[in-house]
This record gives structure tokens, sequence and C-alpha cells, in this order.
């Protein structure tokens, strides 16, 4: 069992979801977060007063999922989520010790999907 | 002479207004998505400072200014002649400077309209030009041709109490114009955008059905009978349409929506406003009923059929519903009401609607084509849409270096 946990832009979301679906990874967690990568962020001015370099909103996913969909996941948010240009996120691939639904208190490879 | 009770009401609905652009802003700034809201704030902000003063400079002068010509001239330029005294053939007891003002920020709101149309892939700086031509060359003509002294429209006989034509077909119209010509949204059919903050809709509109009361029932330009008149039936309207809306919505969608009734309410605001000064209570029920259908079918049904992005639905709600309004003029009015006015259709003079229909024709073909002239050659000197990236991030940060809401602290 793999955890990815992948940061993308925003406007993307909807472009990788729809990837992921036809992936049938149909189970996934979104939430909103700032993050400063290689791309630069946009300059701010408050009455003149000004931030450069601020942290940029990225929209991050976290997806658990068993070893044989672990490449297809991938596949599917790069295809969903790449624009070529910096700023278009990362993925990261973890170990996942356990799983657990709460519902049935099944565990392991039977719990994630 | 002037009567100090008609100038009181003048001015404060002048102020009423006024605050229509603001409520306008945030009308529309609630339905955008939240990486452009501040972009809409800021356009309409910009129209009261720019358009205020074209409006004391040249626009008065344009469209009121005496003459049977294209526009007014600029006799009146800088107010130059306009004074302190009553100017009898538009308001013969406040002083021409109340009626001057009033008129201003109704030449405010009319291109704030627009960028319902346009909102979220504008340039701030192309927008800029297209308002103040767009004023200039659209608005000032037609208003002097509606509701100036020797007007070609007025001297026919259309009737247009508070601005349904000069502003709401004239506004919504152009607003097809620019979302046809200036193209959809990037990625709209996967990502339908949901609006970022309802309750700032909804309190939108409270404050332009607030406003809406200078805006009607202060054309009668005294605190008289036909102003209390124009209250009642705007007030009326509004909520008949407001609740016509959400009874459509229940029937078709299985429930009603608090984005329904606010939409219904504005549409309902905008049909009355040719009409107001011209039907009775009962009419306005039956206005109010059903400019919603006819506005729900062009936002649902039609805009989704042809497929333009109308983002928020300035041609759909004050177009349609404005052409319904000036069309319901023809049909409800009533010389019990205002016998200044005429009678429609349904009181024995088929005449007038005809009369209405010519007037709505006009705006619509003199609009269409001088908003997209003005639309080209903006978009020839400086660009009118701002490119994909900087719409994927936000015109927000991209065109003003700011955000409207952080997410830390």
């Amino acid at each position: 069992m793999k955890l990815i946990i992948a940061i993308i832009q925003p406007h993307k979301l909807e472009e990788v979801k729809e990837e992921l679906y036809k992936a049938q990874v149909n189970l996934i967690t979104v939430s909103e977060v700032l993050g400063h990568g290689r791309q630069m962020g946009v300059t701010e001015i408050y009455r003149g007063a000004k931030e450069t370099g601020n942290l940029l909103r990225k929209i991050r996913l976290e997806i658990a999922v068993n070893d044989s969909f672990v490449e297809p996941t991938i596949k599917a948010i790069v295809k969903g989520a790449k624009t070529q240009e910096t700023g278009d996120g990362k993925i990261f691939v973890l170990d996942l010790k356990e799983c657990v639904r709460i519902r049935t208190e099944e565990r392991g490879g039977v719990a994630i999907g | 002479m002037v009567n100090s009770g008609d100038t009181a009401w003048v001015l404060m609905s002048a102020a009423l207004v006024l605050l229509m652009t603001p409520a306008l802003a945030f009308f529309y700034g609630g339905m955008v998505r939240r990486k452009n809201v501040l972009s809409v704030l800021m356009q309409c902000f910009i129209i009261m400072c720019v358009l205020s003063i074209q409006w004391v400079l040249i626009g008065y002068s344009l469209s009121f200014h005496p003459g049977k010509g294209f526009w007014g001239g600029l006799q009146w330029f800088g107010l130059n002649g306009v004074g302190l005294e009553p100017y009898a053939d538009y308001a013969g007891t406040i002083p021409h400077q109340a009626f001057m003002i009033f008129q201003a920020m109704f030449a405010i709101i009319t291109p704030a309209l627009i960028i319902g149309a346009f909102a979220e892939r504008m340039k701030f700086s192309a927008f800029l030009i297209f308002t103040l031509l767009w004023a200039t060359f659209v608005y000032d003509p037609l208003c002097h041709w509606v509701w100036g002294m020797g007007g070609w429209l007025r001297n026919i006989g259309a009737m247009d109490f508070a601005g349904g034509t000069v502003v709401h077909i004239n506004a919504g119209i152009a607003a097809l114009v620019t979302a046809i010509i200036l193209g959809k949204r990037t990625n709209l059919e996967k990502n339908i955008p949901a609006p970022h903050n309802l309750p700032f809709v909804v309190l939108g509109t409270g404050l332009l059905w607030f406003g809406w009361f200078g805006f009607n029932a202060g054309s009668a330009l005294a605190a008289n009978g036909l102003a209390v008149n124009a209250f009642v039936v705007t007030n009326i309207a509004a909520a008949a349409a407001g609740l016509s809306w959400a009874l459509i919505e229940w029937l078709r969608n299985g429930k009603p929506t608090i984005f329904g009734v606010c939409s219904g309410a504005v549409a309902g605001l905008v049909a009355i406003t040719p009409a107001a000064g011209y039907v009775s209570v009962v009419s306005a029920i039956i206005i109010g009923l059903l400019v919603s259908v006819v506005c729900f079918i062009a936002v649902a049904v039609i805009k989704p059929l042809f497929g333009y992005d109308d983002s928020l639905d300035a041609f759909g709600v004050h177009c349609i519903g404005g052409i319904w309004g000036a069309l319901a003029t023809g049909l409800f009015a009533s010389k019990l009401v205002n016998p200044a006015g005429a009678d429609g259709l349904f009181f024995g003079n088929a005449k007038q609607l005809l009369i209405q229909l010519v007037a709505v024709l006009v705006t619509v073909v003199y609009t269409s084509v001088v908003t997209f002239v003005i639309y080209k050659l903006v978009d020839v000197f400086i660009g009118v849409r701002v490119d994909e990236k900087t719409e994927a991030m936000g015109l927000d940060l991209t065109q003003h270096h700011e955000r409207a809401y952080t997410i830390l602290e």
C-alpha cells in the first residue's frame, strides 16, 4: 500500500479529478495549501508596502492506493496537472503501513478500495 | 422656482442610485471565483471615479444639451451654463445641477452592468479605455435620443420612465456582444465556476433593491404622487419576480435557492424600471411574475444552447428583463396612473407597443454595432483579453497585486 501526496495548481484540480476517475481511482482527499517551489510568488502591494516572493495557493491531494494502482494514479495526476510551466507541482509516494475503514473495521488492502 | 422638498428628494435619490454601483460590485463580486473578486470590485469603483469626471466635463452636455442631432453637443462643457437655477425642460422645481448629478449616477451604473459579461478575463487597462469610449459613444448618444430635449426617440413618444432602454437594454446588449467576441473563460466545460460568496450576492441584491427606490421613484424628479407610484410598483415588481424565480426553480430543479430569489428580484427591478411611472400595482405584479419566466429561460436554456459565456448573466437579466419591461410598458401603461404618459395596448392604444418596439430595436442595433467597433479598436491597440496563465492565476494578483482572502491568519 502506498500513500500518494500530490501538490498541484488549483485550476488543474478538475482535470486531475477527471483523469483519476478514468483510472478508476475514486477515493481522494483534497485540501487547500500554500506553497513555494521553483515558481516565484507574485508581488503584492498594500498601500505601497511591497511583499515579494509570497506563497501561492496550491491544492494538495492525498490518495491511498494498493500497489497495482500506484503507476496509473501517478500517470493520471501528471496527465491532468501538467502545463510544462514551473509551478505544476510535485507527487510524493510514501509507504503506507496500515489502513482501517472505520465503518467496518476492515484493515489493509480491502479497506483502501 | 426651486422647491425644497423636491430638491431634497432628488439629492437623496442621487445618493441612493450611487449606492447601487457598490451594491452591484458585491452582487457580481460574490458570483466570481475568489481569485477575481477584487478585480470586479475594482472595475465598479474605478467607474465611479472615471465617469463622475467624464460626466461633468462632457457626458452631461453630450447627453442633455438640447438638440436634434446625434448628441447634445459640447455647449455645456464642464457644466458651463449648468447652474443652480431650475432648467424647466427637464425639471422645473429643482436646481439644474441636482438633475445633472442625479443623471450622473445612471451614467455610472450603466457601464458597470456590462462587467458581468466579461468578468474574470479582461485586462484592466483595456477595460478602462473600453468603458470610457463606451460611455461617450454609446451611452451619451442613446441617453440623448431617449431623454434629451430634441432626442428623436423622445419625440416619437417612446416611454422609458427610469432607464429600461437607456440603462438596461443598452448595457445588456453590450454585454452579449462583448461576451461573444471575448470568448469563453478557459476550461469552462470542465470547471463550471460556483459563486465564491453567495452572502455577498445577497448583500448586493439587498442594496440594489434599496437603491432602486432612488432610481425609479427619484425619476419623478419631484416628491409627489408619481414618485410614490413608482416607489410602490418598484417594490411590488421586485417582490413578485423574486418569488416567481424561486417557484420556477422549485418546480424545475426540486429546490428553491437564495441565488434564484436574488436573480429574480433584480430581474423584477429591471423590468419595472421603464414602467414605474406609467403602470398600476396590479400591472406591476404581472410584470414581475413574468419577467422571471423570460429571464430564467434566457439564462438556463438559451445561454447553454448557444454557448456564449455571459459570466454573470448581464445579458440574460438586464437585456432580456429590460426588453420585457419596455414592451410591458407598451402593454400596461395607463393615463389613469400618469396623465402625462400614454395608454398602452391593454388600455386601447396599440400604437404605443409599436413605438416601444422601435425604441428597443434601435437600441439593440446601435449598441451592438458601436460596442463591436469600440471593442475591436481597443483590442488592436492594447489587447482586451488576458493570457491563459494570467487567467489561471486570477486577475486580483496579476492586475492589481492584491488578494482578497488570506489562508493563514
